[in-house]
């Protein structure tokens, strides 16, 4: 049954300190020593909770991606009408004539 | 009666018989606005002066029109104000999805499900508050608020369409669009007393629409009956150009089977869903209209879709990697703020995401994931060759209070049991409203197959039928 106690939480899965800066890191998201002790908690818990999937067998059985199962969908390569660069650069917080600006990636 | 309390259909029909001007509708809606949001919350943007200037165009276009009927086939949303999620652009409008990382970001082009319902004759009323980023079955994860049920303020609307749920339960907007990745715009509209459609994935273009888990993500609505849901859907169906995963699969006339005769139809109801996670009074309530639908000589049968205890698990899968991934573009460079400016769901999912497509975690989860979702598909290919349509709960409890869950994100997330599975399989589900307990609207589901919309259009306004004789007897 859907619901069931029972289908929670099949083992104590602990993620560690170090996996939570490590997530963190490849994630682009810097994280507080407050954050990280909340998240090592609650991530964990759902991934207790998610690793019941190991008990289903799918040997030989095929990933679903694509629900309606379209393949290769293709338009003829026409140019259509576009945003102008003004448009483009709207939001932009910092801009230069029509570039994006950002900071600089190589030092001089 | 006040006119902003009428169903589209209804207003339709009065600004046909010009009982009143569609002026008089979007002012009665903004006062609705102006009194009841400040506390219920249900709006980040009021577009009061686009849409009273939109409303006074209409005027003078159908002051000028010799065939009003006519003009109204060609426009079937003419003058009909509706709200919109904030997570669909709106050129010139600001949207924000919920979050402060978008906080000042105002779109130079408009989805197309905007597009689309402008050209029906639309008016936008507002952009509604939800769960930053779509992430949340409460409201609450919104970055400018939680929003209010209607019927009870000390309860959550349901998310992540909270606001758009909230606004048309309070007579705010006639009608909402929503998103559905997991149940967003079904929990709301059954938290709400109102009818959320999820349509078949790829029915609704995406276009335009903040990404939350790509191949999930659903375009739908809420309105107050199954034939407004069944208006808007004609509307807004069918391929735009711009939305790869859409087939190219007809759209029918989904008002056409609203009242034919269901006598026959083969109905299922999953025992799964049954369980005894189910509040014992839901069940009831549910069991007392597959009763009246026997009497109607519906043929109803109990099956089983064995994968359903998995859904949850699998979807808590699928769901934060696709978000981890379409939330990477955040990046404050080109529109927006920075990644500091995301808040707790939203890190959550992200760094959930990221781990389980993380380097030796993929297979494990990720793909096992993918895996289970054509078993959980499989299970409804295998009941729709047995009966038509299934018909299960919407939540298995009734709404819960503001602050009951938000620190316990597993708890929370509980709430789509019953929902994510349409996401999963990519099948069509309309949600409405089937009574009250302890004066809070309790919600039912139809499943159909894909591209079955008509199906679900046609039981659900039979069941709204036998719902409102209840109500009424």
């Amino acid at each position: 049954m859907i619901g069931e106690k029972s289908s929670l939480a099949s083992k104590n899965y602990k993620l560690t300190e170090e996996e939570v800066k490590h997530v963190a890191r490849l994630s682009n998201l810097s994280l507080n020593s407050q954050e990280i002790k909340k998240f090592q908690k609650q991530l964990s818990e759902v991934l207790n909770y998610i690793d019941f999937l190991k008990k289903v067998k799918t040997k030989k059985v095929e990933p679903t991606s694509q629900v309606t199962g379209l393949e290769n969908v293709f338009r003829p390569d026409k140019p259509g009408l576009s945003l102008s660069p003004e448009e483009v650069l709207k939001n932009a917080p910092k801009k230069n004539q029509n570039l994006f600006m950002i900071k600089a990636i190589f030092k001089k | 009666m006040k006119i902003n309390q009428l169903t589209i259909s209804e207003a339709q029909k009065g600004l046909i018989e010009k009982k009143f001007s569609s002026l008089e509708l979007v002012k009665s809606c903004l006062e609705e606005i102006k009194r009841k949001n400040p506390e219920i919350n249900a709006f980040i943007t009021i577009c009061e002066e686009e849409a009273l200037s939109q409303a006074q165009e209409i005027e003078m276009r159908i002051s000028k029109h010799k065939d009003i009927k006519s003009l109204f086939n060609e426009y079937p949303l003419l003058g009909i104000p509706i709200a919109v999620k904030d997570n669909f652009s709106t050129q010139g409008i600001k949207t924000t999805a919920g979050s402060k990382v978008l906080a000042n970001y105002i779109p130079v082009y408009d989805a197309t499900v905007v597009k689309k319902l402008k050209e029906a004759g639309a008016i936008i009323i507002g952009k509604t508050n939800m769960d930053a980023w779509a992430h949340g079955s409460s409201g609450e994860n919104s970055d400018f608020g939680p929003t209010r049920n209607p019927f009870n303020k000390e309860y959550v609307p349901g998310g992540s369409s909270s606001g758009s749920a909230a606004a048309v339960a309070s007579h705010m907007a006639l009608a909402a669009t929503g998103t559905d990745t997991g149940g967003s715009i079904r929990l709301p509209a059954s938290f709400c007393g109102l009818v959320g459609l999820k349509p078949t994935y790829g029915r609704v273009s995406r276009y335009g629409i903040v990404a939350m888990a790509s191949s999930l993500d659903a375009i739908g609505h809420l309105t107050k009956n199954v034939a407004d849901a069944a208006k808007i859907l004609k509307i807004t169906a069918g391929q735009d150009g711009f939305d790869a995963t859409m087939p190219p699969a007809n759209v029918p006339d989904y008002e056409k089977d609203l009242k034919k005769e269901i006598k026959g139809l083969k109905l299922g109801v999953p025992k799964e869903y049954f369980g005894f996670g189910l509040n014992k009074k839901i069940r009831e309530m549910i069991n007392k209209i597959i009763v009246q639908l026997d009497k109607l000589g519906v043929k109803v049968t109990t099956v089983s879709l064995p994968h359903s205890q998995y859904a949850l698990a699998t979807y808590y899968i699928i769901q934060p990697s696709e978000v981890s991934s379409n939330l990477a573009r955040y990046d404050g460079i080109r529109y927006g703020f920075n990644r500091q400016n995301f808040g707790d769901e939203a890190k959550r999912r992200i760094m959930l995401g990221t781990y389980t497509l993380s380097s030796g975690y993929y297979e494990a989860y990720y793909l096992k994931a993918m895996q289970v979702r054509t078993l959980i598909k499989k299970d409804f290919e295998e009941v729709f060759k047995k009966v038509d349509v299934l018909v299960t709960p919407v939540s298995p409890n009734l709404p819960f209070k503001i602050g009951e869950k938000v620190t316990n994100p597993l708890e929370m997330y509980l709430s789509d049991i019953f929902t994510v599975t349409a996401n999963l399989a990519g099948i069509p589900a309309l949600a409405l409203p089937v009574g009250m307990i302890n004066n809070l609207p309790v919600g039912m589901q139809i499943l159909g197959p894909q591209f079955g919309e008509e199906l679900l259009f046609k039981v659900g306004s039979k069941i709204e039928e036998i719902s409102q004789n209840h109500l009424t007897n």
